[in-house]
Protein backbone atom coordinates (compact mmCIF):
# COMPACT_ATOMS: atom_id res chain seq x y z
CA UNK A 1 0.00 0.00 0.00
CA UNK A 2 1.20 3.28 -0.88
CA UNK A 3 1.16 5.65 2.20
CA UNK A 4 2.17 9.37 3.16
CA UNK A 5 5.37 7.82 4.56
CA UNK A 6 6.38 7.19 0.43
CA UNK A 7 5.41 10.21 -0.45
CA UNK A 8 7.12 11.94 2.21
CA UNK A 9 10.28 9.80 1.32
CA UNK A 10 9.91 11.29 -2.61
CA UNK A 11 9.25 14.96 -1.10
CA UNK A 12 12.81 14.34 0.88
CA UNK A 13 14.71 13.46 -2.69
CA UNK A 14 13.65 16.26 -4.52
CA UNK A 15 14.93 18.36 -0.90
CA UNK A 16 17.87 16.75 -0.97
CA UNK A 17 18.33 17.18 -4.87
CA UNK A 18 17.61 20.93 -4.22
CA UNK A 19 20.43 20.98 -1.41
CA UNK A 20 23.12 19.20 -3.76
CA UNK A 21 22.83 20.98 -6.48
CA UNK A 22 22.73 24.41 -4.49
CA UNK A 23 26.55 23.16 -3.21
CA UNK A 24 27.74 22.57 -6.52
CA UNK A 25 26.84 26.20 -7.86
CA UNK A 26 29.32 28.73 -6.88
CA UNK A 27 27.03 31.81 -8.90
CA UNK A 28 25.03 31.49 -5.61
CA UNK A 29 26.35 33.44 -2.92
CA UNK A 30 25.03 31.55 -0.13
CA UNK A 31 25.23 28.24 -1.04
CA UNK A 32 26.42 26.68 1.53
CA UNK A 33 23.16 28.28 3.85
CA UNK A 34 21.05 26.86 1.28
CA UNK A 35 22.43 23.62 1.26
CA UNK A 36 22.26 23.23 4.99
CA UNK A 37 19.07 24.77 4.63
CA UNK A 38 17.46 22.01 2.10
CA UNK A 39 19.61 19.28 3.44
CA UNK A 40 17.95 19.56 7.06
CA UNK A 41 14.30 19.59 5.50
CA UNK A 42 15.29 16.48 3.24
CA UNK A 43 16.30 15.08 6.87
CA UNK A 44 12.83 15.89 8.03
CA UNK A 45 11.48 13.73 5.15
CA UNK A 46 13.04 11.26 4.75
CA UNK A 47 13.93 9.86 8.35
CA UNK A 48 11.85 12.61 10.63
CA UNK A 49 8.90 9.39 11.11
CA UNK A 50 11.67 7.33 13.16
CA UNK A 51 13.73 10.21 14.98
CA UNK A 52 12.62 11.15 18.48
CA UNK A 53 10.54 14.12 18.79
CA UNK A 54 13.04 16.31 20.59
CA UNK A 55 15.95 15.69 17.83
CA UNK A 56 13.42 17.17 15.18
CA UNK A 57 12.27 19.99 17.16
CA UNK A 58 16.44 21.14 17.18
CA UNK A 59 16.09 20.20 13.33
CA UNK A 60 13.74 22.92 13.11
CA UNK A 61 15.15 25.37 14.76
CA UNK A 62 18.32 24.90 13.12
CA UNK A 63 16.61 25.84 10.05
CA UNK A 64 15.49 28.67 10.95
CA UNK A 65 18.72 30.27 12.22
CA UNK A 66 19.86 29.42 9.27
CA UNK A 67 17.36 31.29 7.40
CA UNK A 68 17.77 34.16 9.57
CA UNK A 69 21.20 35.13 10.09
CA UNK A 70 22.37 36.29 6.89
CA UNK A 71 19.36 34.64 4.68
CA UNK A 72 19.26 32.17 1.61
CA UNK A 73 20.86 33.31 -1.54
CA UNK A 74 19.63 32.46 -5.47
CA UNK A 75 22.02 31.32 -8.04
CA UNK A 76 22.57 33.33 -11.09
CA UNK A 77 19.55 32.07 -13.68
CA UNK A 78 21.05 30.06 -16.24
CA UNK A 79 20.46 29.47 -19.75
CA UNK A 80 17.32 30.17 -20.83
CA UNK A 81 16.88 33.20 -22.53
CA UNK A 82 13.53 34.60 -23.63
CA UNK A 83 13.74 34.10 -27.58
CA UNK A 84 14.93 30.28 -26.65
CA UNK A 85 11.47 29.88 -24.57
CA UNK A 86 9.33 31.55 -27.24
CA UNK A 87 10.85 29.83 -30.49
CA UNK A 88 10.27 26.57 -28.21
CA UNK A 89 7.05 27.28 -27.40
CA UNK A 90 5.92 28.02 -31.16
CA UNK A 91 7.69 24.72 -31.92
CA UNK A 92 5.63 22.93 -28.82
CA UNK A 93 2.64 24.40 -29.35
CA UNK A 94 -0.40 23.55 -27.33
CA UNK A 95 1.18 20.47 -26.61
CA UNK A 96 2.95 21.83 -23.48
CA UNK A 97 0.04 22.15 -21.66
CA UNK A 98 -0.51 18.49 -21.63
CA UNK A 99 1.94 17.55 -18.80
CA UNK A 100 0.51 20.95 -17.09
CA UNK A 101 -3.16 19.65 -17.06
CA UNK A 102 -2.34 16.22 -16.71
CA UNK A 103 -1.44 17.35 -13.10
CA UNK A 104 -5.22 18.50 -11.93
CA UNK A 105 -6.72 15.82 -14.13
CA UNK A 106 -4.88 12.72 -12.78
CA UNK A 107 -5.13 14.19 -9.08
CA UNK A 108 -9.04 14.36 -9.26
CA UNK A 109 -8.94 10.41 -10.96
CA UNK A 110 -6.91 9.19 -8.10
CA UNK A 111 -9.01 10.61 -5.42
CA UNK A 112 -12.24 8.86 -7.39
CA UNK A 113 -10.50 5.54 -8.57
CA UNK A 114 -8.00 4.56 -5.68
CA UNK A 115 -10.72 4.44 -3.39
CA UNK A 116 -12.02 1.25 -5.49
CA UNK A 117 -8.42 -0.43 -6.35
CA UNK A 118 -7.36 -3.04 -4.13
CA UNK A 119 -4.57 -5.53 -4.39
CA UNK A 120 -4.78 -8.57 -2.69
CA UNK A 121 -7.77 -7.16 -0.79
CA UNK A 122 -6.14 -4.44 0.79
CA UNK A 123 -5.90 -0.58 -0.80
CA UNK A 124 -3.81 -0.16 -3.36
CA UNK A 125 -3.05 3.48 -1.27
CA UNK A 126 -3.62 4.85 2.23
CA UNK A 127 -7.62 6.55 1.55
CA UNK A 128 -7.15 8.88 4.38
CA UNK A 129 -5.02 10.49 2.49
CA UNK A 130 -5.97 9.53 -0.96
CA UNK A 131 -6.18 13.36 -2.48
CA UNK A 132 -2.30 14.27 -0.79
CA UNK A 133 -1.07 10.60 -2.41
CA UNK A 134 -3.26 11.51 -5.73
CA UNK A 135 -1.06 14.82 -6.44
CA UNK A 136 1.88 13.11 -5.98
CA UNK A 137 1.66 10.69 -8.05
CA UNK A 138 0.10 13.00 -10.88
CA UNK A 139 3.11 15.03 -10.54
CA UNK A 140 5.35 11.97 -10.89
CA UNK A 141 3.01 11.20 -13.87
CA UNK A 142 2.99 14.94 -15.02
CA UNK A 143 6.92 14.87 -15.06
CA UNK A 144 7.25 11.20 -17.20
CA UNK A 145 4.98 13.20 -19.60
CA UNK A 146 7.05 16.03 -19.99
CA UNK A 147 10.14 14.32 -19.83
CA UNK A 148 8.88 12.11 -22.95
CA UNK A 149 8.10 14.81 -24.61
CA UNK A 150 10.47 17.40 -24.40
CA UNK A 151 13.72 14.50 -23.83
CA UNK A 152 15.74 17.48 -21.96
CA UNK A 153 18.78 16.43 -19.41
CA UNK A 154 18.50 14.08 -17.32
CA UNK A 155 19.17 16.41 -14.51
CA UNK A 156 16.67 19.41 -15.89
CA UNK A 157 13.93 18.34 -13.99
CA UNK A 158 16.28 18.92 -10.41
CA UNK A 159 17.40 21.95 -11.45
CA UNK A 160 14.28 23.57 -12.88
CA UNK A 161 13.22 22.71 -8.94
CA UNK A 162 16.21 24.19 -7.29
CA UNK A 163 15.48 27.43 -9.52
CA UNK A 164 11.87 28.03 -8.72
CA UNK A 165 11.88 26.85 -4.80
CA UNK A 166 15.19 28.90 -4.28
CA UNK A 167 13.05 31.51 -5.82
CA UNK A 168 10.19 30.81 -2.82
CA UNK A 169 12.91 30.52 -0.88
CA UNK A 170 11.77 29.97 2.94
CA UNK A 171 8.43 31.00 2.45
CA UNK A 172 8.46 27.80 1.28
CA UNK A 173 8.63 26.31 4.67
CA UNK A 174 6.35 29.21 6.19
CA UNK A 175 2.80 27.38 5.98
CA UNK A 176 4.20 23.83 7.51
CA UNK A 177 5.52 25.91 10.26
CA UNK A 178 2.23 28.07 10.79
CA UNK A 179 0.19 24.49 11.12
CA UNK A 180 2.90 23.32 13.69
CA UNK A 181 2.16 27.03 15.73
CA UNK A 182 -2.04 26.36 15.54
CA UNK A 183 -1.48 22.95 16.91
CA UNK A 184 0.74 24.27 19.48
CA UNK A 185 -1.89 27.16 20.13
CA UNK A 186 -4.37 24.35 20.50
CA UNK A 187 -2.45 21.97 23.24
CA UNK A 188 -1.73 25.17 25.32
CA UNK A 189 -5.69 26.47 25.16
CA UNK A 190 -4.78 29.90 23.69
CA UNK A 191 -8.61 29.96 22.79
CA UNK A 192 -10.52 30.08 25.76
CA UNK A 193 -8.32 32.63 26.99
CA UNK A 194 -9.62 34.45 24.43
CA UNK A 195 -13.27 33.58 24.38
CA UNK A 196 -13.05 34.67 27.98
CA UNK A 197 -12.09 38.21 27.56
CA UNK A 198 -14.68 38.36 24.76
CA UNK A 199 -17.59 37.40 27.36
CA UNK A 200 -15.69 39.77 29.66
CA UNK A 201 -15.64 43.10 27.67
CA UNK A 202 -18.63 42.80 25.14
CA UNK A 203 -22.48 43.34 26.06
CA UNK A 204 -23.90 40.26 24.80
CA UNK A 205 -27.69 40.30 25.41
CA UNK A 206 -28.64 41.50 22.04
CA UNK A 207 -28.84 38.90 19.42
CA UNK A 208 -27.72 40.97 16.31
CA UNK A 209 -24.77 41.87 19.17
CA UNK A 210 -23.98 38.26 19.43
CA UNK A 211 -24.22 37.61 16.00
CA UNK A 212 -21.87 40.04 15.65
CA UNK A 213 -19.46 39.54 17.61
CA UNK A 214 -19.17 35.80 16.25
CA UNK A 215 -18.58 36.38 12.55
CA UNK A 216 -16.01 39.27 13.29
CA UNK A 217 -14.39 37.42 16.25
CA UNK A 218 -14.29 34.72 13.68
CA UNK A 219 -12.83 36.79 11.19
CA UNK A 220 -10.16 38.05 13.62
CA UNK A 221 -9.26 35.21 15.56
CA UNK A 222 -8.82 33.41 11.90
CA UNK A 223 -6.47 36.46 11.14
CA UNK A 224 -4.20 35.61 14.24
CA UNK A 225 -4.50 31.70 13.96
CA UNK A 226 -4.13 32.03 10.14
CA UNK A 227 -6.53 28.81 9.78
CA UNK A 228 -10.29 29.54 10.17
CA UNK A 229 -9.96 25.91 11.11
CA UNK A 230 -8.50 26.77 14.70
CA UNK A 231 -10.65 29.73 15.41
CA UNK A 232 -14.11 27.80 14.64
CA UNK A 233 -13.89 25.42 18.08
CA UNK A 234 -12.44 28.67 19.82
CA UNK A 235 -15.54 30.87 18.88
CA UNK A 236 -18.09 28.21 19.09
CA UNK A 237 -18.03 26.79 21.94
CA UNK A 238 -17.12 30.32 23.64
CA UNK A 239 -20.02 32.33 21.66
CA UNK A 240 -21.70 30.82 19.14
CA UNK A 241 -23.42 27.30 21.34
CA UNK A 242 -24.02 29.22 24.12
CA UNK A 243 -25.18 32.67 23.11
CA UNK A 244 -26.41 32.48 19.76
CA UNK A 245 -28.00 28.88 20.19
CA UNK A 246 -28.69 28.23 23.58
CA UNK A 247 -29.90 31.73 24.83
CA UNK A 248 -31.41 33.12 21.55
CA UNK A 249 -32.93 29.61 20.17
CA UNK A 250 -30.47 29.96 16.48
CA UNK A 251 -30.25 27.45 14.24
CA UNK A 252 -27.16 25.36 14.66
CA UNK A 253 -26.53 24.25 11.61
CA UNK A 254 -27.06 27.82 9.58
CA UNK A 255 -25.02 29.85 12.57
CA UNK A 256 -21.81 26.96 12.08
CA UNK A 257 -21.85 27.22 8.24
CA UNK A 258 -21.89 30.97 7.97
CA UNK A 259 -19.55 31.25 10.95
CA UNK A 260 -16.84 28.81 9.32
CA UNK A 261 -17.00 31.31 5.93
CA UNK A 262 -16.41 34.18 8.12
CA UNK A 263 -13.25 33.33 9.34
CA UNK A 264 -12.59 32.38 5.28
CA UNK A 265 -12.50 36.53 4.97
CA UNK A 266 -10.04 36.77 8.03
CA UNK A 267 -8.24 33.98 5.95
CA UNK A 268 -7.86 36.00 3.20
CA UNK A 269 -6.54 39.51 4.93
CA UNK A 270 -3.32 37.78 6.86
CA UNK A 271 0.06 36.90 6.61
CA UNK A 272 -0.56 34.24 8.63
CA UNK A 273 -2.46 31.97 6.02
CA UNK A 274 1.34 31.92 4.49
CA UNK A 275 0.43 29.27 1.97
CA UNK A 276 -2.32 31.08 0.43
CA UNK A 277 -1.33 34.66 0.92
CA UNK A 278 2.51 34.81 0.91
CA UNK A 279 3.72 32.06 -0.98
CA UNK A 280 2.18 32.86 -4.31
CA UNK A 281 3.71 36.43 -3.71
CA UNK A 282 7.07 34.45 -4.13
CA UNK A 283 5.91 32.40 -6.95
CA UNK A 284 4.87 35.42 -8.88
CA UNK A 285 8.25 37.25 -8.05
CA UNK A 286 6.00 40.04 -7.09
CA UNK A 287 8.05 43.04 -4.99
CA UNK A 288 5.76 43.39 -2.28
CA UNK A 289 4.51 40.30 0.11
CA UNK A 290 1.03 41.75 0.62
CA UNK A 291 0.08 42.41 -2.89
CA UNK A 292 -2.54 39.37 -3.01
CA UNK A 293 -3.65 40.19 0.82
CA UNK A 294 -4.44 44.12 -0.52
CA UNK A 295 -6.56 43.22 -3.59
CA UNK A 296 -8.37 40.92 -1.34
CA UNK A 297 -8.95 42.63 1.44
CA UNK A 298 -12.15 44.64 -0.48
CA UNK A 299 -13.91 41.72 -1.43
CA UNK A 300 -13.07 39.86 2.35
CA UNK A 301 -15.02 43.03 4.02
CA UNK A 302 -17.67 43.74 1.90
CA UNK A 303 -18.23 39.60 2.30
CA UNK A 304 -18.28 39.43 5.92
CA UNK A 305 -20.65 42.36 5.81
CA UNK A 306 -22.85 40.44 3.84
CA UNK A 307 -22.46 37.83 5.79
CA UNK A 308 -23.15 39.53 9.03
CA UNK A 309 -26.55 40.38 7.52
CA UNK A 310 -27.42 36.78 6.29
CA UNK A 311 -26.23 35.27 9.84
CA UNK A 312 -28.98 37.92 11.46
CA UNK A 313 -31.68 37.38 8.82
CA UNK A 314 -31.42 33.56 8.81
CA UNK A 315 -30.16 32.03 12.06
CA UNK A 316 -32.85 33.10 14.03
CA UNK A 317 -36.04 32.15 11.26
CA UNK A 318 -37.14 28.51 11.38
CA UNK B 1 4.06 38.00 17.15
CA UNK B 2 2.27 41.17 15.53
CA UNK B 3 5.67 42.88 16.64
CA UNK B 4 7.73 40.68 14.88
CA UNK B 5 5.84 40.77 12.09
CA UNK B 6 6.07 44.79 11.95
CA UNK B 7 9.78 44.74 12.74
CA UNK B 8 9.99 42.95 9.43
CA UNK B 9 12.32 40.18 11.54
CA UNK B 10 11.91 36.75 9.38
CA UNK B 11 8.56 35.53 10.09
CA UNK B 12 10.42 31.89 10.07
CA UNK B 13 11.70 33.29 13.45
CA UNK B 14 9.17 34.89 14.18
CA UNK B 15 6.76 31.56 14.19
CA UNK B 16 9.22 29.29 15.82
CA UNK B 17 9.85 31.79 18.82
CA UNK B 18 6.10 32.20 19.15
CA UNK B 19 5.62 28.55 19.12
CA UNK B 20 8.47 27.89 21.82
CA UNK B 21 6.81 30.90 24.11
CA UNK B 22 3.35 29.72 23.72
CA UNK B 23 5.36 26.51 25.30
CA UNK B 24 6.91 27.90 27.96
CA UNK B 25 3.68 29.85 29.21
CA UNK B 26 1.74 26.56 29.04
CA UNK B 27 4.00 25.10 31.56
CA UNK B 28 6.11 22.95 29.62
CA UNK B 29 9.85 22.62 29.99
CA UNK B 30 12.07 23.85 27.70
CA UNK B 31 13.00 20.52 26.79
CA UNK B 32 9.31 19.15 26.22
CA UNK B 33 8.79 22.36 24.46
CA UNK B 34 11.45 21.72 21.62
CA UNK B 35 9.91 18.43 21.41
CA UNK B 36 6.62 19.52 21.08
CA UNK B 37 7.46 21.91 18.01
CA UNK B 38 9.82 19.12 16.33
CA UNK B 39 6.30 16.83 16.58
CA UNK B 40 4.20 19.48 15.12
CA UNK B 41 6.46 20.39 12.26
CA UNK B 42 7.08 16.90 11.30
CA UNK B 43 3.30 16.09 11.38
CA UNK B 44 2.66 18.88 9.08
CA UNK B 45 4.55 17.53 6.87
CA UNK B 46 1.60 16.98 4.29
CA UNK B 47 1.58 21.00 3.84
CA UNK B 48 4.85 20.45 1.63
CA UNK B 49 3.67 17.71 -0.95
CA UNK B 50 2.87 20.53 -3.41
CA UNK B 51 6.24 21.08 -3.99
CA UNK B 52 6.47 17.69 -5.72
CA UNK B 53 4.65 19.77 -8.86
CA UNK B 54 7.88 22.21 -9.09
CA UNK B 55 10.63 20.08 -11.56
CA UNK B 56 7.47 19.59 -13.97
CA UNK B 57 6.37 22.86 -13.69
CA UNK B 58 10.04 24.71 -14.11
CA UNK B 59 10.50 22.00 -16.95
CA UNK B 60 7.25 23.27 -18.82
CA UNK B 61 8.38 26.60 -18.29
CA UNK B 62 11.55 26.53 -19.42
CA UNK B 63 9.87 24.95 -22.61
CA UNK B 64 7.99 27.91 -22.91
CA UNK B 65 4.99 27.47 -20.83
CA UNK B 66 4.14 30.40 -20.30
CA UNK B 67 4.98 32.35 -23.41
CA UNK B 68 2.53 29.44 -24.96
CA UNK B 69 -0.35 30.11 -22.88
CA UNK B 70 -0.15 34.54 -23.73
CA UNK B 71 0.12 33.36 -27.45
CA UNK B 72 -2.91 31.34 -27.16
CA UNK B 73 -4.74 34.36 -25.23
CA UNK B 74 -3.35 36.34 -28.23
CA UNK B 75 -5.40 34.38 -30.69
CA UNK B 76 -8.19 35.09 -28.72
CA UNK B 77 -9.90 38.46 -30.12
CA UNK B 78 -12.45 38.91 -26.86
CA UNK B 79 -10.08 37.89 -24.28
CA UNK B 80 -9.66 40.52 -21.89
CA UNK B 81 -8.03 40.90 -18.38
CA UNK B 82 -10.80 40.59 -16.62
CA UNK B 83 -13.10 37.80 -18.26
CA UNK B 84 -10.17 35.52 -18.14
CA UNK B 85 -10.08 36.02 -14.62
CA UNK B 86 -13.89 36.10 -14.29
CA UNK B 87 -14.04 32.46 -16.40
CA UNK B 88 -11.40 31.13 -13.87
CA UNK B 89 -13.24 32.16 -10.80
CA UNK B 90 -16.34 30.48 -11.91
CA UNK B 91 -14.75 27.55 -13.49
CA UNK B 92 -12.92 27.32 -9.61
CA UNK B 93 -15.96 27.75 -7.79
CA UNK B 94 -17.98 25.50 -9.41
CA UNK B 95 -15.14 22.76 -9.26
CA UNK B 96 -14.41 23.31 -5.83
CA UNK B 97 -17.77 23.01 -5.24
CA UNK B 98 -18.33 19.75 -6.70
CA UNK B 99 -15.30 18.63 -4.20
CA UNK B 100 -12.41 19.41 -7.55
CA UNK B 101 -10.41 21.48 -4.81
CA UNK B 102 -7.14 20.41 -6.84
CA UNK B 103 -8.01 21.23 -9.69
CA UNK B 104 -6.40 24.98 -9.22
CA UNK B 105 -3.47 26.18 -6.90
CA UNK B 106 -0.65 28.96 -7.40
CA UNK B 107 1.82 26.54 -8.01
CA UNK B 108 0.29 24.09 -10.85
CA UNK B 109 -2.22 26.74 -12.14
CA UNK B 110 -1.95 30.45 -11.65
CA UNK B 111 2.11 30.69 -12.21
CA UNK B 112 2.24 28.46 -15.14
CA UNK B 113 -1.06 29.26 -16.49
CA UNK B 114 -3.67 32.06 -15.18
CA UNK B 115 -1.16 34.68 -14.41
CA UNK B 116 0.87 34.87 -17.96
CA UNK B 117 -2.96 34.66 -19.29
CA UNK B 118 -4.45 37.92 -18.00
CA UNK B 119 -1.03 39.18 -18.29
CA UNK B 120 -1.30 38.18 -22.17
CA UNK B 121 -4.89 39.38 -22.23
CA UNK B 122 -4.04 43.35 -20.75
CA UNK B 123 -0.62 43.27 -23.53
CA UNK B 124 -2.44 42.86 -26.14
CA UNK B 125 -4.77 46.04 -25.41
CA UNK B 126 -2.52 48.16 -24.25
CA UNK B 127 0.56 46.62 -25.28
CA UNK B 128 4.16 46.79 -22.75
CA UNK B 129 2.75 47.03 -18.81
CA UNK B 130 4.23 48.86 -16.44
CA UNK B 131 5.68 46.76 -14.24
CA UNK B 132 3.30 47.75 -11.58
CA UNK B 133 0.38 46.92 -13.75
CA UNK B 134 1.73 43.79 -14.06
CA UNK B 135 2.00 42.67 -10.80
CA UNK B 136 -1.33 44.24 -10.11
CA UNK B 137 -2.83 41.64 -12.15
CA UNK B 138 -0.48 38.73 -11.24
CA UNK B 139 -1.66 39.76 -7.60
CA UNK B 140 -5.16 39.71 -8.89
CA UNK B 141 -4.75 35.95 -10.69
CA UNK B 142 -3.50 34.95 -7.16
CA UNK B 143 -6.46 36.43 -5.38
CA UNK B 144 -9.34 34.44 -7.74
CA UNK B 145 -7.80 31.17 -6.98
CA UNK B 146 -8.41 31.92 -3.16
CA UNK B 147 -12.16 33.55 -3.02
CA UNK B 148 -13.00 31.00 -5.50
CA UNK B 149 -11.25 27.94 -3.41
CA UNK B 150 -12.67 29.48 -0.34
CA UNK B 151 -15.95 29.79 -0.93
CA UNK B 152 -16.66 27.65 -3.71
CA UNK B 153 -15.60 24.67 -1.47
CA UNK B 154 -18.14 24.66 1.54
CA UNK B 155 -20.48 23.58 -0.79
CA UNK B 156 -18.68 20.23 -1.15
CA UNK B 157 -20.47 17.83 1.84
CA UNK B 158 -17.30 16.30 2.12
CA UNK B 159 -14.45 18.62 2.34
CA UNK B 160 -12.22 18.99 5.82
CA UNK B 161 -14.35 22.06 7.06
CA UNK B 162 -17.88 20.80 7.25
CA UNK B 163 -16.54 17.84 8.40
CA UNK B 164 -14.63 19.92 11.36
CA UNK B 165 -17.78 21.55 12.29
CA UNK B 166 -19.97 18.47 11.85
CA UNK B 167 -17.37 16.60 14.11
CA UNK B 168 -16.87 19.87 16.36
CA UNK B 169 -21.16 20.00 16.89
CA UNK B 170 -21.14 16.24 17.42
CA UNK B 171 -18.78 16.40 20.58
CA UNK B 172 -21.12 19.23 22.35
CA UNK B 173 -24.33 17.53 21.59
CA UNK B 174 -25.39 19.29 18.90
CA UNK B 175 -26.15 16.83 15.80
CA UNK B 176 -26.53 18.29 12.29
CA UNK B 177 -26.80 17.47 8.83
CA UNK B 178 -23.09 17.85 6.41
CA UNK B 179 -25.92 17.89 3.14
CA UNK B 180 -27.83 21.00 5.72
CA UNK B 181 -24.01 22.81 6.26
CA UNK B 182 -23.26 22.67 2.60
CA UNK B 183 -26.78 24.33 1.70
CA UNK B 184 -26.15 27.10 4.41
CA UNK B 185 -22.91 27.90 2.83
CA UNK B 186 -24.82 28.50 -0.84
CA UNK B 187 -26.19 32.45 0.09
CA UNK B 188 -22.16 33.32 0.69
CA UNK B 189 -21.39 31.64 -2.24
CA UNK B 190 -23.16 33.71 -4.26
CA UNK B 191 -22.60 36.93 -2.20
CA UNK B 192 -18.48 36.07 -3.11
CA UNK B 193 -19.09 35.51 -6.57
CA UNK B 194 -21.34 38.81 -7.38
CA UNK B 195 -18.95 40.78 -5.37
CA UNK B 196 -15.45 39.74 -6.87
CA UNK B 197 -16.82 39.40 -9.81
CA UNK B 198 -18.14 43.08 -10.11
CA UNK B 199 -14.83 43.86 -8.80
CA UNK B 200 -12.83 42.11 -11.51
CA UNK B 201 -15.22 44.12 -14.06
CA UNK B 202 -13.99 47.31 -12.04
CA UNK B 203 -10.29 46.26 -12.89
CA UNK B 204 -10.45 46.03 -16.41
CA UNK B 205 -11.25 49.97 -16.31
CA UNK B 206 -8.77 50.63 -13.73
CA UNK B 207 -5.80 48.65 -15.90
CA UNK B 208 -6.89 51.19 -18.68
CA UNK B 209 -6.40 54.27 -17.29
CA UNK B 210 -3.39 53.45 -15.23
CA UNK B 211 -1.35 52.09 -18.40
CA UNK B 212 -2.73 55.47 -20.08
CA UNK B 213 -1.36 57.37 -17.04
CA UNK B 214 2.50 55.36 -16.98
CA UNK B 215 2.47 56.77 -20.98
CA UNK B 216 1.61 60.46 -20.16
CA UNK B 217 4.64 60.44 -17.43
CA UNK B 218 7.10 59.05 -20.19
Amino acid sequence: MITLEHIYWLTGLMMAGVALVNLRDPTNPRRFHNTVFWGIYAITFLVGSRLPDVVNGFLVIGMVLVASIRGLGQGKEEGSSKQAREASATHWGNKLFIPALAIPVVTVLGTVLFKKITLHGAPLVDIKQVTVISLAIATVIALSIGMAMLRPPLFAPINEARRLLDAVGWAAVLPQMLAALGALFAVAGVGTVVSGLAQQWIPLDNPSVVVLTYTIGMAIFTMIMGNAFAAFPVMTAGIGLPLIVQRFGGDPTIMAAIGMLSGFCGTLMTPMAANFNIVPTALLELPDENAVIKVQIPTALILLGANILLMNFLVFRH
Amino acid sequence: MVIGFVLRVNPLLVVTVAGLATGIASGLGPLAVVAAFGKAFITSRYVAIIWLVLPVIGLLEHAGLKERARAVVAGLSGATTSRILLAYFAIRQITAALGLTSLGGHPQMVRPLIAPMAEGAAENRYGELPPKVRNLIRAHAAGVDNIALFFGEDIFIAIGSILLIKGFLDQNGVHVEPSQLAIWAIPTAICAFVIHCTRLLFLERKLRRSVSVAEDET
